[in-house]
């Protein structure tokens, strides 16, 4: 049941919609890279964990999602709540640990939430998500308002219990749910050839009753297209899927990390196989959008992202009254 | 004549009128159903000890049996109470804890201060608490102290059938997820319940016996036995005013202190194991803040620093009693410094 997607086909999405994804790709990118040379001035406090380099997936799966549609996400979770559509000024603020952040500077880059717009969180714990997103999947079956959930885990959470007692409750409750193994091949320092004792994560669905896909995580098209097919089985009451993407991470686990474990993949990932590189290539060899539309896009985002961090720069720390709010009664 | 039922039937008449009057309450849990897949609800457990027996039938789709996955349904159950629904989800024993904690207390507790106020999580959390049915180390813990210390969590023990209904209706009506823990040696206690819906409210105690002597805050089954020890201190002329917290987050201190400087004295009974237990915090609260008004010592009546023994002979000498409560009450009294 696990099948393989590499060179989907472009023509599908109007000018518009490729547009929309390749700002949202170049919005994530240039959020993360902004956060790498903050965190490296110490303007930025805690532990970061920075997505750049998987910006097809979180973007590939959210283009088909709306607001009724759910998703949990991870500790390297700022692509995801881009990609959802959550505030990048209340992100960065929150980054920041600012009263402006969108949890007003209690939650930081590990807990980034929007419920209003359906994304339930970044997480601190690995394989924290994927129950939740059962329950939030359960909740539309339940209401039958046509929502559908997805979990984004990373090659590490694709051990954990949580994830495989999720992906068997998924399948017996035959939940709209889609859960994103995100394989960046490593786990902290640990290789994933090591830790995940198939060949694939996606094997894993044939075990729980469910499609699995692989699809090459630098391709947005590939992801857009298995998300598509995903979505649409959820939608019609066809059940989930695993759907494995494939990629590197740009910078290490945290920042901080001296990456020693591994070499030049990053180089020739950012070199050879960058998403957004890629993207670019084929919209313009298809005739579909010129390279002055994504220069454009190229420099709008530039300008958000130096308002987001000058914002949250000059926004006010959360006060001595905000400890004790929020939680029903303080002794 | 009021009417009598039991604390099981009242936790599932709770549950009735809630999922009856709010089509947003659902009820998941192991053979909560019971016999899903089997041919008919006649078959359906209800639920271990059959707490949730029937509503499988009353409400169809709302009643969902789980896999052995407690990380997995628990979670669920906290993912849909995010997404408009008001899970109540059963872990069969507290025990169980263990293989789903991470859900509750860094998931569900934790949502909506982590996220700045903009979550709330409507999950309660049926479990069976407590010692007494020669169940074992496994099945037998009260776990309550745990509970009690996570910030985000709010945890109900009932300790009687009218206590039962309204705790858990206030608990289903509450946007914070709720631990509700059913003592399983009082499934079959009856007692005089409305037929009526009502709620109770979290964070008030119950004066349940009056008397100007001692103050003894009990837990749970241990205000049962701390009546019986009451009885037996009022034939010698000892009177005892029993509290009940009714829910240990958030504790009605209040009341609690109040009792502590009108009588002087105080007992604390718990059947939890002692060490950073409900115990120590009640007596640390009345240490710290009352400590003028006290005559005597602090006791603490709990259950010993080991896992429950299933032995008979020794699980009875775990459990707290009348006869320990009673002497630990005539040390107060006959204290002098």
């Amino acid at each position: 049941m696990t099948g393989t997607l590499t060179q989907a086909p472009t023509t599908e999405l109007t000018p518009d919609a490729l547009l929309d994804a390749y700002r949202t790709m170049r919005t994530i990118r240039e959020f993360e890279e902004r956060v790498h040379e903050e965190f490296a001035t110490g303007a930025i406090p805690g532990f970061v964990h920075l997505y750049a380099g998987e910006e097809a997936s979180a973007t590939g799966v959210c283009s088909h999602l709306d607001n009724r549609d759910a998703i949990a996400s991870t500790h390297r979770g700022h692509g995801h709540c881009i990609a959802k559509g959550v505030d990048i000024m209340g992100m960065m603020a929150e980054i920041f640990g600012r009263s402006t952040g969108s949890c007003r500077g209690k939650g930081g880059s590990m807990h980034i939430a929007d419920l209003s717009k359906g994304m339930l969180g970044a997480n601190g714990i690995v394989g924290g998500g994927p129950p939740l997103i059962c329950g939030r999947a359960l909740a539309s079956k339940i209401k039958g308002d046509g929502g559908v959930a997805v979990a984004f885990f990373g090659d590490g959470a694709s051990n954990q219990g949580t994830t495989l007692e999720s992906l068997n409750l998924a399948s017996i409750w035959n939940l709209p749910a889609i859960f994103v193994a995100e394989n960046n091949g490593y786990a902290e320092s640990t290789s994933s050839t090591w830790s995940v004792a198939t060949d694939d994560i996606a094997d894993r669905a044939a075990a729980f009753g469910m499609p699995g896909v692989i699809v090459d995580g630098f391709d947005f098209f590939a992801v857009h297209e298995a998300a598509s097919e995903a979505v649409a089985r959820a939608r019609e009451g066809g059940g989930p899927t695993l759907i494995e993407v494939k990629f590197t991470r740009y910078f290490g686990h945290f920042e901080g990390d001296q990456q020693l474990y591994r070499a030049d993949e990053v180089r020739n990932a950012r070199e050879n196989l960058d998403c957004l590189k890629v993207f670019r290539t084929r919209v313009t060899d298809a005739g579909q959008l010129t390279g002055d539309q994504l220069d454009q896009v190229d420099r709008e985002v530039a300008t958000a992202i130096d308002a987001a961090v000058e914002a949250a720069k000059a926004a006010p720390k959360p006060g001595p009254d905000d400890l004790l709010t929020d939680v029903y009664v303080s002794y | 004549m009021a009417r009598s039922i039991t604390y099981r039937e009242a936790i599932n008449e709770a549950i009735a009128q809630e999922m009856a009057r709010d089509e947003r309450v659902i009820v998941m849990g192991e053979d909560n159903a019971g016999g899903a897949g089997a041919p008919g609800e006649e078959d359906a457990w209800g639920g271990v000890l059959g707490v949730t027996k029937g509503l499988y039938g009353k409400f169809p789709g709302r009643v969902l049996d789980t896999p052995i996955s407690e990380s997995a349904f628990i979670g669920a159950a906290v993912g849909a109470a995010t997404g408009g629904l008001r899970p109540v989800v059963e872990l069969m024993f507290i025990d169980f804890m263990g293989v789903c904690f991470d859900q509750i207390f860094n998931q569900a507790a934790k949502f909506r201060y982590m996220f700045g106020g903009k979550a709330l999580t409507p999950v309660v959390v049926r479990t069976m608490w407590g010692a007494g049915l020669r169940a074992a180390a496994q099945h037998s813990q009260s776990l309550l102290p745990v509970f009690t210390h996570i910030p985000g969590l709010k945890v109900a023990a009932p300790s009687n059938p009218y206590d039962a209904k309204g705790l858990l209706i206030a608990s289903i009506r509450d946007d914070d997820p709720v631990i509700f823990a059913e003592h399983k040696k009082l499934y079959d206690m009856a007692g005089e319940v409305p037929e009526e819906s009502y709620a109770i409210p979290f964070g008030e105690a119950n004066i349940v016996r009056e008397g100007g002597d001692v103050t003894v805050v009990a837990i749970g089954r241990m205000v049962n036995t701390a009546l019986e020890a009451a009885d037996e201190l009022a034939s010698s002329g000892i009177e005892v005013e029993i509290i009940d917290p009714r829910t240990t987050s958030p504790l009605d201190t209040d009341t609690i202190l109040e009792s502590v400087e009108n009588t002087g004295r105080l007992v604390v009974v718990d059947e939890s194991n002692p060490r950073c237990s409900l115990a120590t915090d009640i007596a640390a609260l009345a240490a710290q803040e009352v400590f003028g008004a006290l005559r005597a010592p602090i006791q603490q009546v709990t259950g010993p620093h080991t896992p429950v023994p299933f032995a008979d002979s020794l699980e009875d000498l775990f459990i707290p009693d009348a006869t320990r409560i009673a002497a630990a009450v005539k040390t107060v009294v006959d204290y002098a410094r």
